[in-house]
């Protein structure tokens, strides 16, 4: 069945089945490699991806949900690494294996869109839906708060 | 034959064979094979813009090396970090050396030979140039992708220098001479990782992200019970479903005996071939499959405690050491304490699930794998399939996550039988149930201690007997404890046994294998033996580490290495801990404490205090972690270093609340809810501190480890006198906050 997507501002019309994790379009049928599969069950967040401003888990978003809606995948956020949260997570070298690191990436940029300063509470609010298996949350607290320096300047 | 502590994987090579036998080298066999097998010439590309272009030999799975090894050659070869270029190498151990990473081996044992092979390289440049500009070599010297000569001032860049040196002979790496550490720019500088930048961009780099033309993916679904096998299934209907291209029954080789096998083997099951990956899984929960499940299904984990309350009440089986005449010391003690520690299962659980991508043209095979050790996963295919290995080219793709999971190749061997049948490329994915249900799981425990205090409150004897899993003598993979397990040596009367449950499970190598378990039975049960001393735990552990050794019987005279418990580093890092955490002044407040270990592994030496509060639900918060290691003369890459100290804390809190359990023969946990991982929420500030000692660098992957879950274990006794005697701490009654 035809759904027509939105991602990283650019339309494209998909033909598959409609109860198809949105998670398996971009990776297989889109070659979006970047939003990673952890666990399928929305319990690690390495799925991660910006739908209208929110931050969501593709593994359990049904592709025919999305159709139309604007859709921001870790490669849509800049494919240079000059997003502020990008140049963060560059310059702080959060990442050790790195595959939760888009997970982390978009839901910290969620959360940097609505909350520009967030304190460690905030980000502890956040981003505890993201698991890491290799520890790099101080990183990934200290790039955050990064960013929104960044963001402001 | 001494079953010595520190060769901890060695002695796993020995008794179960060939698998393990390349994950643990001593250290100085280590340097001699690689220098021996590696070709200096092949880790060095320099373009004529004077680009350098380093190859990385190891599998890259968050620890480092893929940023760390190349700043050793680049070190050497003496050029500007920011003109390097890294890239992978594909797997060609003739040419690179041991490319498996496990063990925390790859420090030590490319510490030596990689600045040496660069140090080969700066000096064919040096050699070229003198011949081109007919003065003595000696007299030219090098700067930062230059050959300079001083008295004449000419000079040349390296990559104009390149093509005349590549003519020239590679030096005897014995022969080079290497930097005064104190003219170091590139090691013990903070350097970004290699590929951080396409991480965040969102890159192709994980095996899972492989993608070739004509591509297939497969699933496979496993009995549930350990080598349980497919007696009949709905397989006409599965191949009617939408996107199916084959589905095929896998025999599998392994058998429903205890596992104590030195190779995965090939899992029983049915694969599912489809033109994606979702199709192939709908089709999975379409399948009806009559397992033929096996002897496995009577294991239940309410059983193996049954048989472990037997084995520890009976003489132990296996005797690793003893010396001193523990029972009668014992006997006659002040003060004798008494505990049971016990450990579960643990999965891995590395983020990215197991996969490997296969491609089979005309008799040869090409991979795309995410492997911690793929030179024995090609020699494992090889044998699996009947192939030569010199018929399979490996890529190493970067690996999400490790720990120890993927030593073993099982998932290889998978995506490689899948490729022979279906005449395709295909990327075989486990999900995340198949990777909790079907891993080769950290063995668990159930310790019998006993030990002696004379009148002054001194440890004068220690009993230790481990119960875990195997086959009569012979433990199951990772199942092992070594001859010097601390206070072996430290203690003047001493006993360490083993003995074993059969199991028919796979059991493997997780992170600080061994240790991760042990760290917490020894330095939990010497924080009893102090309180039940009415000592200070942090004195009482530096007095028996200032005990004059007991040597092991032939070994008196026998200089002591690297792989040896040296005391007075093991003092160094429990006492600077102990200084930055203020342990002395500690306040004693209910509800709140602070808890201390240390421990040596994998030739680290790491000390750990933690700061824990417990509310009146048990809820267990840790406010504060101060850790303090000692891995040698350099922090090579100290920012990665640093987060190799964080993520070792936060892995092992982990540990502390999860398990493995069996009912039925079946793993009961499928996925994070019931195997979970520390959130952002749950983890305090850490602060790592470094000793730098008189000793060759070493490895961080594992010895940042241990020390935590005694060290959390310990705290929660000084903030509620609970003592933590089981893991996980929900069996404990404790939970994390």
């Amino acid at each position: 069945m035809p759904v027509e997507l939105t991602i990283n501002n650019v339309s494209k019309t998909i033909d598959v089945e409609p109860d198809t994790p949105l998670l398996w379009v971009l990776r297989d049928t889109l070659n979006l490699h970047g939003t990673k599969y952890g666990c399928g069950m929305g319990l690690c967040g390495a799925c991660t991806v910006i739908v209208a401003g929110q931050a969501i888990r593709s593994c359990l978003t049904q592709v025919s949900t999305v159709a139309g809606k604007p859709i921001t995948t870790i490669e849509g956020l800049s494919s240079d690494g000059s997003h502020p949260v990008q140049v963060a997570w560059e310059k702080i070298d959060v990442p050790q294996c790195g595959y939760c690191q888009a997970g982390q990436i978009m839901s910290a940029t969620a959360l940097l869109s609505r909350t520009p300063h967030p304190t460690d509470a905030d980000i502890d609010a956040a981003m505890s839906g993201n698991l890491c298996r290799c520890g790099t949350y101080p990183r990934i607290r200290e790039a955050i708060h990064q960013a929104a320096t960044l963001q402001k300047a | 034959m001494n079953l010595n502590r520190r060769s901890f994987l060695k002695v796993s090579a020995l008794t179960t064979g060939a698998l393990t036998l390349r994950l643990y080298i001593p250290q100085a066999q280590a340097q001699a094979h690689a220098k021996q097998n590696l070709k200096p010439t092949a880790f060095i590309k320099i373009a004529p813009d004077g680009t350098v272009t380093i190859k990385a030999r190891g599998p890259e799975m968050g620890q480092g090396i893929k940023t760390e090894l190349p700043m050793l050659i680049a070190e050497e070869l003496d050029v500007d970090w920011k003109n390097v270029r890294v890239e992978q190498a594909d797997l060609d151990e003739a040419t690179y050396g041991s490319q498996s990473a496990g063990g925390s081996t790859s420090t030590p044992k490319s510490w030596d030979p990689l600045r040496r092979v660069g140090a080969a390289g700066r000096q064919m440049l040096v050699t070229a140039a003198a011949i081109s500009w007919s003065v003595p070599a000696s007299e030219c010297t090098t700067d930062a992708g230059c050959v300079l000569h001083k008295s004449t001032g000419k000079k040349a860049t390296y990559g104009e220098l390149a093509a005349k040196a590549a003519a020239l002979p590679c030096p005897v790496l014995d022969t080079v001479t290497l930097k005064d550490p104190k003219d170091y720019r590139i090691i013990g500088k903070s350097q970004t990782g290699v590929d951080t930048p396409h991480i965040v961009t969102g890159k192709p780099l994980f095996g899972i992200d492989v993608s070739l033309p004509g591509m297939l993916y497969a699933a496979i679904e496993k009995c549930p019970v350990f080598a349980g096998k497919v007696k009949t299934a709905n397989l006409d209907q599965i191949k009617q479903m939408p996107g199916i291209r084959q589905v095929l029954v896998i025999d599998g080789t392994i058998k429903a005996a205890a596992y104590t096998a030195p190779e995965p083997g090939m899992e029983p099951g049915i694969a599912i071939v489809a033109d994606t990956w979702w199709q192939a899984q709908k089709a999975r929960k379409a399948l009806k499959v009559e397992w033929d499940l096996g002897p496995a299904q009577t294991q239940s984990s309410d059983n193996f405690q049954k048989q472990a309350e037997a084995l520890l009440a009976a003489p132990p089986v296996t005797t690793v050491r003893t010396y001193g005449d523990i029972d009668a010391v014992l006997k006659t003690s002040a003060k004798v304490v008494e505990a049971t520690y016990t450990f579960p299962f643990l999965a891995h659980a590395t983020l990215e699930p197991m996969n490997a991508t296969a491609q089979w043209t005309n008799g040869k095979l090409e991979m795309w794998v995410p492997s911690q050790n793929p030179g024995s996963g090609s020699a494992l295919v090889a044998k699996s399939l009947g192939i030569s290995e010199k018929d399979i080219t490996v890529h190493l793709t970067r690996v999400g996550g490790g720990f120890g999971r993927r030593l073993m190749n099982d998932y290889m061997v998978e995506a490689a039988w899948l490729a022979q049948r279906v005449q395709a490329p295909v990327k075989l994915l486990w999900s995340r149930e198949d990777d909790t249900t079907h891993d080769a799981y950290r063995a668990g425990g159930f310790v019998g201690l006993k030990a002696g205090l004379d009148a002054q409150g001194k440890l004068v004897a220690w009993r230790h007997h481990m119960v875990t899993y195997g086959d009569g003598g012979k433990l199951s993979p990772g199942a092992n404890i070594g001859s010097d397990e601390f206070p072996s040596g430290f203690a003047s009367h001493y006993a360490l046994y083993t003995s074993a449950i059969p199991l028919m499970l796979r059991t493997g190598y997780l992170r600080a294998p061994g240790d991760n378990a042990y760290a917490f039975v020894g330095q939990s049960f010497l924080d009893e033996l102090a309180i039940a001393a009415g000592r200070d735990p942090l004195e009482f552990q530096l007095e028996i580490l200032s005990n004059k050794m007991v040597p092991v019987p032939g070994e008196e005279n026998t200089p002591k290495g690297p792989r040896d418990l040296n005391p007075e580093r093991m003092k160094g890092v429990l006492q600077l801990v102990a200084e930055k955490s203020n342990w002395a002044n500690r306040k004693r407040e209910p509800g709140r404490g602070l808890g201390i270990a240390g421990y040596f592994c994998h030739l680290g030496y790491f000390a750990e205090v933690a700061d824990v509060s417990v509310d009146k639900d048990n809820k267990v918060k840790v406010n504060h972690v101060w850790a303090a290691g000692d891995v040698g003369s350099e922090i090579i890459n100290p920012r990665a270093a640093e987060s190799m100290g964080f993520g070792g804390v936060i892995d092992g809190m982990g540990e502390m609340a999860q398990e493995i359990t069996l009912a039925d023969g079946k793993v009961q946990q499928t996925n994070f809810h019931q195997h979970p991982l520390m959130r952002m929420k749950q983890v305090p500030p850490i602060e790592v501190f470094w000793i730098k000692s008189n000793f060759a660098p070493t490895g961080l992957g594992e010895p940042t480890l241990p020390p935590i879950l005694p060290a959390v274990g310990n705290a929660i006794y000084a903030a509620t006198g609970k003592r933590v005697r089981t893991l996980p701490l929900q069996k404990s009654g404790f939970s994390w906050a």
